[in-house]
């Protein structure tokens, strides 16, 4: 062994590297104030591992980013534990880079003559935000998608050059495959070579300057090895041991909770999403920006960041004056300060906003809807935004929020979980069809109210009328027979909630059909049942809830079929082309509860 | 590191130090190492599933001579994330035999996966890669071929008649015995 050692040594040197490496004179002995240089090494190389590994499945494409992601998170071995680390390591390195430069000011450390290794060390910030902003992206993910847009349109409103500038980061005049392949390119290699070269520049001047120790030194020197190396390696493992906490932490508070990093539902350019926000380390200039409305924009998002970059490169200038280290300690407080206010701003008018909130959760679940459906069909070639765009669960609400809640009502709400400001003025479509449903319509009580006829014309029509006078004399016998009704007209509809009963009651429901003609039930006078009857006035309740009636209903609900002439406000979506057949058909799918994995999710819940 | 350091001894501690300063820093090390190998190694983890039988064509587009033909072999298949209906996963020579039933040979070679040709003149198939030659049956037709084994044939059904359906399958190329790959 040690002749092998020998002649290593003899061709490369090694020993006096590691020599030279290990017995750095530490001036006054080791101390925790400069373990955080080495912390932010080992967070870089965290991230160069664990970088490294999720390039072997990540694919930079828009159709299959997301998926990819979605692939390592949800499906392969340790993958959100890999994610995780990455994710947490990047918002670790933030917050060390900031406790490292706080050091590095208060000591004095970036006093001649080593300006260069703060001129080197303020470039890596800089670097390492640059990796956060184009990491974000990566997963093309909602979050990431939005917030990097906004980012892109701040770099294009740049005077004269911004245009071109956004043109070549982005690869083209909108977000595509070529923005994801120039991020990645960026973020996997241009900014860490640059990192790596930089900071090799930087230790070799950290060694060539040798440590600032705080004065007066009251202990004497010590070699680096073992004593400040020790130091170090607790502090590695303080940061480890912080990042794995917060990959698991979700956990401890709700036992369903994604372990690791979040990942949205894949983007996509058509659909809002208010709950867009940049990472926690941004949102100070996000709120920033708040301040400068309109034309003033441009100092906010440029102008005045840059002027306070620029004084801090100037720092170890600054600090040649008298007062110099005072001011440079003052920049960095109030710029720290300013930062942690604009930050708790941030957050605060967040959390004030109901909408924010809803957007949110919303957020949430189409990210757990999107999930759940890969997991359950496989992605199509089109991508994951194919399962979303094809499911009734996730069109549906918004569908029926965007045309159907300025006058119906869901369960009280839009479809997604929000108050319309004018009241209701059509039926609550909650369970249309259902037994429940049609037991309300029959119900003196129910049937002139907001939440079924209360606010349409038909509100002094002949069906409340009946329902109203009729109804309201019957005696328990005859509500046992419309109870029987209200079960025939229900098994029209099919619907998967109620199959079990609808098989089981046959014989009640053959005898609903049969009384639905019955002249004390009154039905037939208007409604067409199961025959045909030419006088039939109301709408014909054959198949009535039915995945076609319900189709044909929303398309056209003025056709002689339905209320024809009677028709009251409901546009006719389908013949107006005001919803294409491929939305009705989610729509009614939706209403009807029609949809894979249908155990209710979080956006379904009220 | 039962022991406690004992302040008395400097060896002791030096020791302690250093070896405390290389288990903590290799922990840290080995972590984010730690949690990459398992998804570099999650293919082994993973099976290919063995496709159920295919309808390819009816046996009337066969020659009823025994000339070889050529199909394509869809079927639905899941790659990483996607899922695909319809896709092409192969391609097999389908060729008439005796008793009215179907030979059906996967058209890899067995040599180093090359896509094989059918030589219509020599009435062979022939591997262009490195010239492997193979019999109409699928047999190596050389006394030193590069192929360790003949083509590999698959399972193959005529339907009702006329249906051809053909289990389709790949097998590791280079050993002299026909292994499913997995």
């Amino acid at each position: 062994m040690k002749t092998l050692f020998d002649w290593l040594d003899n061709r490369t040197g090694f020993r006096k590297l590691t020599r030279e490496a290990l017995y750095e004179n530490v001036p006054g002995g080791s101390r925790w104030r400069y373990v955080w240089g080495s912390t932010l090494t080992f967070a870089f190389v965290i991230q160069m591992i664990t970088g490294l590994f999720l390039l072997f499945a990540y694919s930079p494409s828009t159709q299959t980013a997301w998926e990819s992601v979605y692939y390592i998170q949800h499906e392969m071995t340790g993958g959100w534990l890999l994610r995780g680390i990455h994710h947490f390591a990047a918002q670790a390195m933030i917050v060390l880079l900031v406790l490292h430069l706080m050091q590095v000011v208060i000591d004095g450390a970036y006093k001649a003559p080593r300006e260069l290794n703060f001129l080197t060390g303020i470039m890596m910030l800089l670097m390492v935000l640059g990796l956060s902003l184009t990491g974000y992206l990566l997963p093309w993910d909602q979050k990431g998608y939005w917030a990097s847009k906004v980012v892109a349109s701040l770099a294009g409103a740049t005077p004269v050059v911004g245009a071109s500038i956004q043109k070549v980061i982005i690869g083209g005049s909108d977000f595509g495959h070529h923005t994801l392949t120039r991020f990645l390119a960026i973020h996997a290699g241009v900014l860490p070579g640059m990192i790596i070269l930089l900071i090799v520049v930087h230790i070799y001047l950290v060694r060539r300057h040798g440590l600032t120790p705080r004065q007066p030194v009251r202990r004497p020197d010590v070699a680096f090895w073992p004593d400040q190396v020790l130091k170090d390696a607790v502090a590695c493992l303080a940061v480890l041991v912080t990042i794995l906490f917060l990959i698991v932490s979700p956990r401890l508070f709700s036992p369903d909770a994604p372990l690791g990093a979040e990942l949205g539902a894949p983007a996509d350019p058509s659909e809002q999403y208010s709950a867009a926000r940049p990472e926690w380390y941004f949102l100070f200039l996000f709120q920033f920006l708040k301040y400068f409305p309109g034309d003033k924009e441009l100092w906010g998002s440029v102008i005045i960041p840059s002027i306070v970059m620029g004084l801090v490169f100037l720092m170890p200038f600054i600090g040649k004056w008298k007062l110099g280290h005072r001011f440079n300690l003052g920049l960095l407080f109030s710029v720290l300060i300013g930062a942690a206010g604009l930050t708790y701003l941030a957050y605060a008018e967040d959390r004030q906003k109901p909408e924010f909130q809803l957007a949110t959760k919303q957020a949430h679940a189409s990210a757990e809807r999107a999930v759940a459906l890969a997991r359950l069909r496989g992605i199509p070639e089109s991508g994951a935004l194919t399962l979303l765009r094809e499911d009734p669960l996730t069109q549906g609400p918004r569908l029926f929020a965007r045309s159907c809640a300025s006058c119906h009502r869901f369960d009280g709400h839009d479809g997604m979980g929000a108050l319309p400001a004018d009241a209701a003025s059509a039926p609550d479509l909650k369970g249309f069809g259902s037994r429940e449903w049609l037991a309300g319509m029959v119900d003196p009580e129910h049937v002139a109210a907001s939440n079924y006829f209360g606010g349409t014309k038909f509100k002094d029509g002949k069906m409340v009328r009946f329902v109203m006078k009729d109804v309201t004399r019957f005696d328990a016998q005859q509500k046992e027979r419309l109870k029987k009704v209200v079960m025939a007209v229900s098994a029209e509809a099919g619907l998967k909630s109620q199959a079990g009963a609808d098989r089981q009651e046959v014989t009640a429901i053959e005898e609903g059909r049969r009384l639905f003609a019955d002249s004390e039930m009154r039905c037939a006078e208007c409604h067409q049942f199961r025959k045909k009857d030419e006088d039939a006035t109301a709408p014909d309740l054959t198949g009535f809830g039915s995945r076609e009636w319900l189709i044909s209903f929303i398309s056209d609900p003025a056709h002689e079929r339905f209320y024809g002439k009677r028709n009251d406000r409901m546009p006719s979506f389908g013949k107006e082309h005001q919803l294409t057949p491929r939305e009705i058909s989610l729509l009614t799918d939706w209403i009807r509860g029609e949809w894979p994995l249908a155990e209710p999710l979080a956006s379904a819940k009220h | 590191m039962d022991s406690p350091p004992d302040s008395h001894d400097p060896d002791r501690r030096e020791f302690f130090k250093k070896a405390s300063a290389v288990v903590l820093g290799g922990i840290a090390a080995a972590v984010p190492i730690g949690a990459g190998v398992p998804l570099l190694l999650d293919p082994l983890g993973r099976r290919e599933d063995a496709g159920a039988a295919v309808h390819v064509v009816n046996i009337d587009s066969l020659p009823e001579d025994g000339t070889p033909r050529k199909f394509t072999i869809l079927a639905s298949r899941k790659d990483a994330w996607n899922r695909y209906d319809d896709a092409p996963i192969g391609a097999v020579y389908l060729r008439r035999i005796e008793g009215g039933k179907v030979q059906a040979l996967n058209v890899s070679c067995p040599h180093a996966g090359c896509f094989v040709d059918y030589a219509s003149a020599s009435r062979a198939f022939l591997c262009p890669c490195h010239n492997s030659l193979f019999h109409l049956d699928g047999t190596v037709a050389q006394k030193s071929s590069p192929s360790p084994r003949g083509m590999d044939s698959l399972e193959v059904e005529v339907r009702n008649g006329s249906e051809v359906w053909v289990k389709f399958q790949n097998f590791q190329a280079g050993h002299a015995t026909k292994l499913a790959r997995a």
